[in-house]
């Protein structure tokens, strides 16, 4: 301890006590989330997951399941993102994403070719939303290009503009991009990283 | 709008200071009631918050407002007068869930102003002045009380040791 203790200002722990500990802060919170949902106070609750891709960023709003997000893109970044753009209400509050982690669980088990998930496309407008909602229409391994999808939505010249979509899916994975290569059989890019668009497309390829 | 925090951030960076806070003014119970009801609070108006607003001392602020109210609306924890050692506070020592306090009993003894001046000023980081648009008085008396509560702090340790 320092001799120097009558200086008032000194930071005093000695006299006041250690900061509570971790469990007490996580019982709190936890009493926190529940009554912030109760009170409809709660626009997005999130959690991560981990996956053989890594750990992902799984974040609702009260309408549905809005980003999903690889550690590459930065997840305190997405974080941020979403209190920018939608609603700066964030807490970490796992119970909202259940549904999500389980049926994300599956699919990485093998046992799930199909999201059944409500989603909220509130990050996408315009024409990327209407590729986005497009996506899930290329099955469990199955593959498309970017021209296949531009002609699907009725725009056959707009093929940087699905390339756009897909590069700013917020919901990767469950809106699956993945399954969108170039025309000369090329992976093309992924926002998760080349290696799991690869990784992915292997997976379902031998369910 | 652009800028602000994930209100996560607001919880895991100052719940434990908030926390403490709680704990000074008010019986344990109370005090985690105290601290769900200021970030219940905090999270309805977070989004009208200015962006250069200082957070800490706005949840302060209304961790004591949450504190009076309490204080207020529960016989047991009494407004202690100044000068008078609070019974209530005495008998937090041994909390019925066994739980160890994380202050010593010496704080809650304070007389009521010292140990607002000393909890916000030390526990809740506000400055003076600050202290003083929550108490009441104006900063140079806050400061004297928070002086007083901290000699009062180390006579009450000295008496221990």
């Amino acid at each position: 301890m320092s001799m120097t203790t009558q200086d008032p200002d000194q930071p005093l722990a000695d006299l006041l006590g250690p900061p509570p500990p971790d469990e007490v802060m996580a019982a709190l919170h936890a009493s926190l989330t529940a009554k912030a949902e109760a009170a409809g106070l709660l626009d997005i609750a999130y959690r991560t997951l981990d996956t053989p891709v890594g750990t992902l960023l799984l974040a609702a709003t009260q309408a549905g399941l809005v980003r999903v997000a690889y550690e590459r893109e930065g997840i305190d970044t997405a974080l941020e993102r979403l209190a920018s753009k939608l609603s700066p209400r964030i807490l970490n509050a796992p119970q909202r994403l259940d549904g999500a982690a389980r049926q994300l669980e599956e699919y990485f088990a093998g046992h799930r070719q199909r999201f059944d998930l409500p989603l909220d496309l509130a990050l996408a407008s315009g024409f990327r939303r209407s590729v986005l909602s497009y996506l899930p229409a290329i099955g469990y391994g199955h593959t498309a290009s970017y021209q296949s999808v531009a002609a699907a939505v009725n725009n056959p010249r707009a093929v940087r503009a699905v390339g756009t979509a897909c590069a700013t899916n917020p919901l990767p994975l469950v809106i699956p991009c993945h399954r969108v290569i170039r025309a000369d059989g090329q992976m093309g890019a992924y926002l998760g990283g080349p290696e799991i668009k690869h990784q992915l497309l292997d997976m379902e390829a031998s369910a | 709008m652009t800028g602000k925090q994930p209100f996560e951030q607001l919880v895991s960076e100052h719940g434990p200071a908030v926390l403490r806070v709680c704990r000074a003014v008010l019986e344990p119970i109370d005090a985690d009631d105290a601290w769900s009801e200021t970030f219940l609070s905090a999270l309805q108006a977070y989004p009208q918050l200015p962006a250069d607003a200082n957070v800490e001392a706005w949840l302060v602020t209304i961790a004591h407002r949450k504190a009076i109210d309490i204080i207020r609306r529960t016989s047991r924890a009494a407004v202690p007068v100044a000068d008078v050692p609070a019974a209530a506070a005495v008998a937090t020592s041994d909390s019925p869930d066994g739980r160890d306090l994380d202050l010593p009993r010496s704080l809650a003894r304070l007389p009521e102003r010292q140990r607002f001046a000393v909890t916000y000023h030390y526990l809740g980081g506000l400055p003076y002045a600050e202290v003083a648009a929550i108490i009441g008085g104006t900063a140079d008396a806050v400061r004297r009380a928070a002086a007083d509560g901290i000699a009062n702090l180390r006579k009450a340790q000295g008496t221990v040791r």
